[in-house]
């Protein structure tokens, strides 16, 4: 996009500047409007699945629900408790907001539709994903109000869990690509079984490890039926009860910004990003953004149908889960998987 | 030109949130300064193009370690009237390290100025060329040095166990979850279907 805006004459530095800008625009917009639909999309699914209607009346069938929503949330008074640390409790839904949005700079969206191509592309989004419990850290001690806290507390101990298995998850991927850099890593799964499917999920050795990080992606967005941190049944809304209008609807778009970003990671890093799922000629003439956005969407779609079916955990089951299971088994994988890439690559040993 | 100007953005946040660590009244203010400073470190790690150190840097460091921070400092309930009475008690043992922090300042940087010695023989060349920097740490760690980079894992896997053991104490009169009893529990040994007749009512 530099050379474009250096054909209007800029000098190359004002080029990448305003072809940076864009860019980001380019991203951020179309993501906040996939946002305000896909939360009328969840709301759709889970009432299809409890036979019910779901949002049907704003605009037809009901698809303008979200901007009514927005524009009612947008409306209101902003009310900080007065025994809150006033700067931190409104920090706190900036740094949700702006961490949620952060994480997408690196994610490829075709073959060359990537703002920054960094070769630590994979390390910049555990960074960027591990900031993610500030927001709602801040947010809870801010409050000062037991119910926050209690969920603040519950967050971060969950956050922290489970981030120890997504990042052995993502260890397995980077060995078998052999690279951090998440185009390089699609590209690595073009013909990956015999030359027929661009998938590594396919694939018997990681299909063990795209299931734990699928539930331990919803586990870290705080996801049903991880949401103990906004237990309403315990904790009111958690660490969210104290917000109201703009603030708290920042907490609520940079959630779903980041349930997006985790599915777009489930794509990208088991499923082929932007690659049609079988390696097959004709299947190339469809541009690779939509085959990446249908399976953020079939990804986004079990997110919601799991929320519909299954019950939420209890705490102790929730710790249970990430320590003593997938903790142990991503672990185990690790070697597994780096076994089988010596002998792959340097032949068996004896 | 902007190099310059973002080493020093960084350089001066990273100073002035140190100072703010330190000053801060209140010890979760003092974190987040701290949390702060990290990511200006990074910063300064991404300009001299150490992209990898700059992301463990916040992985390891915002990621982790100072989430742990965070999480005990916000438990605590501390007194800050009584914190400041303690203050003049410890004044000397301050200025003690104090000192001993500066002189090793002014012997580092002398010796430093004062040329280098050779400790090895061959000087030890760092990286292959055209490394990128994952690829320039993998070799030295996990190729080059994998022996002591084990060693040093071993010893930090027995710290820990150690801790583990010293800290795991029995207590009477827990009731911990038995999380196979409740898998196995079926609806059929929880519920009974009862048909009663009208007016009867059932017998539990």
């Amino acid at each position: 996009m530099t050379e474009f805006f250096q054909s209007l004459g800029m000098t190359y530095e004002w080029a990448w500047f305003v072809a940076t800008i864009s860019g980001i625009l380019i991203i951020v917009l179309p993501l906040l409007l996939s946002v305000a639909m896909i939360v009328y999309a969840d709301r759709k699914i889970w009432a299809a699945i409890n036979l019910r209607r779901g949002p049907n009346v704003v605009g037809p069938f009901g698809l303008l629900q979200s901007f009514a929503d927005g524009l009612k949330v947008f409306l209101q008074e902003t009310i900080i408790p007065s025994a809150a640390n006033k700067g931190l409790f409104l920090i706190a839904p900036i740094i949700t907001f702006t961490v949620a949005l952060a994480a997408w700079a690196v994610i490829p969206f075709s073959e060359t539709a990537v703002l920054s191509n960094i070769n630590v592309g994979l390390l910049y989004i555990l960074a960027i994903s591990s900031l993610g419990v500030y927001g709602v850290v801040i947010s809870g001690w801010a409050s000062n109000s037991k119910y926050p806290f209690f969920s603040s507390m519950r967050a971060a101990a969950q956050m922290i869990s489970y981030e120890v298995s997504i990042g052995f998850t993502l260890i397995t991927v980077v060995l078998m690509a052999g690279t951090f850099n998440l185009s390089d890593i699609i590209m690595a799964q073009k013909g990956h079984i015999g030359g027929i499917v661009n998938a590594y999920g396919l694939n018997p050795l990681l299909f063990p490890m795209a299931v734990v990080f699928l539930i331990s992606a919803m586990a870290e967005t705080a996801r049903h039926p991880f949401d103990l941190t906004e237990a309403e049944s315990e904790l009111v809304a958690g660490y969210q009860t104290e917000y109201s209008s703009m603030s708290f609807a920042l907490f609520w778009l940079g959630e779903y910004a980041n349930i997006l970003l985790m599915c777009a990671l489930n794509a990208i890093l088991f499923w082929g990003g932007w690659l049609p799922p079988i390696d097959w000629a004709p299947l190339y003439a469809v541009p690779g953004i939509i085959w990446l956005l249908l399976k953020i969407f079939v990804f986004f779609f079990i997110f919601s149908w799991v929320m519909a079916t299954v019950p939420r955990y209890r705490y102790d089951q929730l710790m249970r889960l990430g320590w003593k299971i997938f903790l142990p088994l991503s672990l185990a994988w690790v070697v597994i998987v780096s076994g089988y890439v010596m002998i792959r690559d340097n032949g068996w040993p004896l | 030109m902007i190099q310059v100007f973002t080493f020093y953005l960084f350089a001066v946040l990273l100073i002035a949130s140190g100072a703010f660590t330190i000053f801060s009244r209140n010890p979760v203010h003092s974190v987040l300064w701290l949390i702060l400073a990290f990511f200006n470190a990074a910063g300064l790690m991404v300009l001299v193009g150490a992209e990898f150190i700059a992301m463990l840097l916040v992985i390891v460091y915002v990621g982790a370690v100072a989430v742990l921070f965070l999480f005990v400092v916000m438990m605590l309930d501390i007194d800050f009237a009584e914190l400041r009475a303690g203050f003049m008690k410890n004044v000397p043992l301050g200025i003690l390290l104090a000192i001993v922090f500066v002189m090793e300042l002014i012997f580092g940087i002398g010796a430093y100025q004062a040329g280098k010695i050779e400790l090895a023989d061959t000087p030890v060349n760092p990286a292959r060329e055209g490394a990128t920097n994952i690829e320039a740490v993998g070799e030295l760690l996990y190729t080059k040095y994998i022996f002591l980079f084990e060693t040093a894992g071993i010893i930090l896997l027995v710290a820990m166990v150690g801790a583990i053991v010293l800290t795991n104490r029995k207590r009477a009169g827990v009731r911990p979850q038995n999380v196979s009893e409740q898998v196995a529990r079926r609806p059929e040994d929880a519920t009974r279907n009862m048909q009663p007749e009208v007016g009867k009512g059932v017998e539990l």
